[in-house]
């Protein structure tokens, strides 16, 4: 079929995705990108935040990436994600507790190296929130 | 009965042996299948990563980056040495020892010297018997291996590779064939050999070397540097997470044949045991008979 492509997402624990897809949303470290077929070699790193993949007849799926690596060729895009899971999995009171302590490590920045840790952990419990509610928005309107 | 006895006790504790032997046994077993699965969690991630940076072998990047060029000479290549903790494993770790020796001799042949880097006890305690120049060890890796705890050591061996203190690194390690078969490997790194990306098979047809390059975001350098670095880590990674299904499987092999063994010395000794017994009853018979005829 000319308007698919192959679509991989792996983690280092396993495989999470894989399957013939229309399009896949990333958000990339210069910005969100929208993948469709026939798109030119691409190398990029992704920031940590929600991966959305329409799959072939239009149904959609989410995942949360905690950063990772994005290879894409014109018939197959391959995401080498850090820590992948699916979206529907994330919980939202978690991640927000997970943001509060980051946050709190954030104020207190006792030494470089816990600032740096807390920075990173900081934009992934925000980067889960944001798929989240990107995930309820989308219920909220089917 | 005084023999008889000693056997008796001798067959006491080759029985307490065989308990444990076996119990190791099951032990193993049960580990072996966890650590088969940690294998092939993995596997997914290694193989795309690999088929990634075989693509970019194909491409013609505006920036070559160090680790794909090979270089001329060769003064001083390093091996990651992938080795269990524990032994009672049979010879795995021996045969590992030695593919790697063989290998080391024929660089020692063309002048070229060698560091090595240990991961697991074993690796450590060979090498300082055989003085070769350890340059990074980490033992205690446990059954369900991380990444974190690599990171250092392979740290090492790069940043030598970077400084130019070593021009090559090979990984050595067991590759599980099958639960009865291990098999040391010893598979290059650095640089990255044209053939990595051999399992790419998807998209041979369409291959078209040298002709045409990615866009990188950020940058080149930026994104190669941290993804072929990524790329070693993962490797190096499921060397170790497949070497340790290696470890349980020849350990549950080396149990069960000690168990078996043992099993046969019991029943050797048992005989031996009866015969004695035997004897000792038929000389006080005849000990008996001999002194009712004097009477």
């Amino acid at each position: 079929m000319a308007n698919s492509f192959t679509c991989n997402i792996v983690s280092a624990e396993a495989s999470i995705f894989s399957g013939t897809v229309e399009q896949v949303i990333a958000s990339g470290i210069m910005g969100d990108l929208g993948i469709l077929p026939g798109h030119a070699p691409l190398l990029t790193e992704l920031k940590p935040g929600p991966v959305r993949v329409i799959q072939d007849g239009g149904k959609e799926e989410n995942f949360y990436v905690s950063g990772g690596f994005m290879e894409v060729q014109p018939d197959v895009v391959t995401i080498l994600a850090d820590a992948a899971s699916r979206a529907s999995d994330l919980n939202e009171a978690a991640a927000e507790e997970a943001r509060q302590q980051a946050l709190k490590a954030f104020n207190e920045k006792s030494t470089e190296l816990d600032y740096t840790r807390a920075a990173a952990e900081l934009a992934e419990a925000v980067a889960q929130l944001r798929t989240i509610q990107q995930l309820r928005k989308k219920a909220g309107k089917g | 009965m005084a023999a008889a006895k000693e056997i008796r006790t001798q067959i006491g504790s080759i029985k307490n042996t065989q308990k444990i032997t076996s119990a190791m046994e099951m032990v193993a077993a049960s580990k072996m299948r966890k650590a088969q699965d940690l294998m092939r969690a993995g596997q997914p991630y290694a193989r795309q990563i690999r088929n990634v940076v075989g693509h970019m072998a194909d491409a013609n990047p505006e920036y070559k980056h160090d680790y794909m060029v090979e270089r001329s000479e060769v003064k001083r290549v390093g091996y990651i040495v992938v080795s269990t903790d524990r032994g009672l494993c049979g010879g795995l770790n021996h045969n590992l020892f030695k593919a790697l020796l063989k290998e080391a001799v024929i660089w020692k042949k063309q002048g070229a010297e060698q560091d090595f880097c240990a991961l697991g006890a074993k690796a450590s305690t060979f090498f300082r018997n055989y003085g070769g120049n350890l340059v990074a060890a980490k033992s205690g890796l446990g059954e369900a291996p991380t990444v974190e705890g690599l990171i250092g050591s392979i740290k090492v061996m790069l940043e030598a590779y970077d400084e130019g203190r070593l021009d090559r690194l090979y990984v050595v390690y067991n590759e599980f064939v099958n639960t009865m078969t291990q098999k040391p490997v010893v598979r290059q790194l650095l640089p990255l050999s044209p053939d990595m990306g051999a399992d790419a098979e998807q998209d041979d047809e369409n291959a078209r070397p040298g002709s045409w390059d990615y866009l990188y975001e950020p940058d080149a350098k930026a994104l190669l540097d941290s993804l072929l670095v990524r790329f070693i880590e993962s490797q190096v990674y499921q060397a170790v997470v497949e070497n340790g299904a290696c470890e349980q499987a020849a350990r549950m092999i080396a149990m069960k044949s000690a168990t078996d063994n043992a099993g046969g010395l019991i029943d050797d000794l048992e005989m031996v045991y009866n015969k004695a017994r035997q004897a000792a009853i038929t000389q006080e018979i005849s000990e008996i008979v001999g002194g009712a005829a004097a009477v």
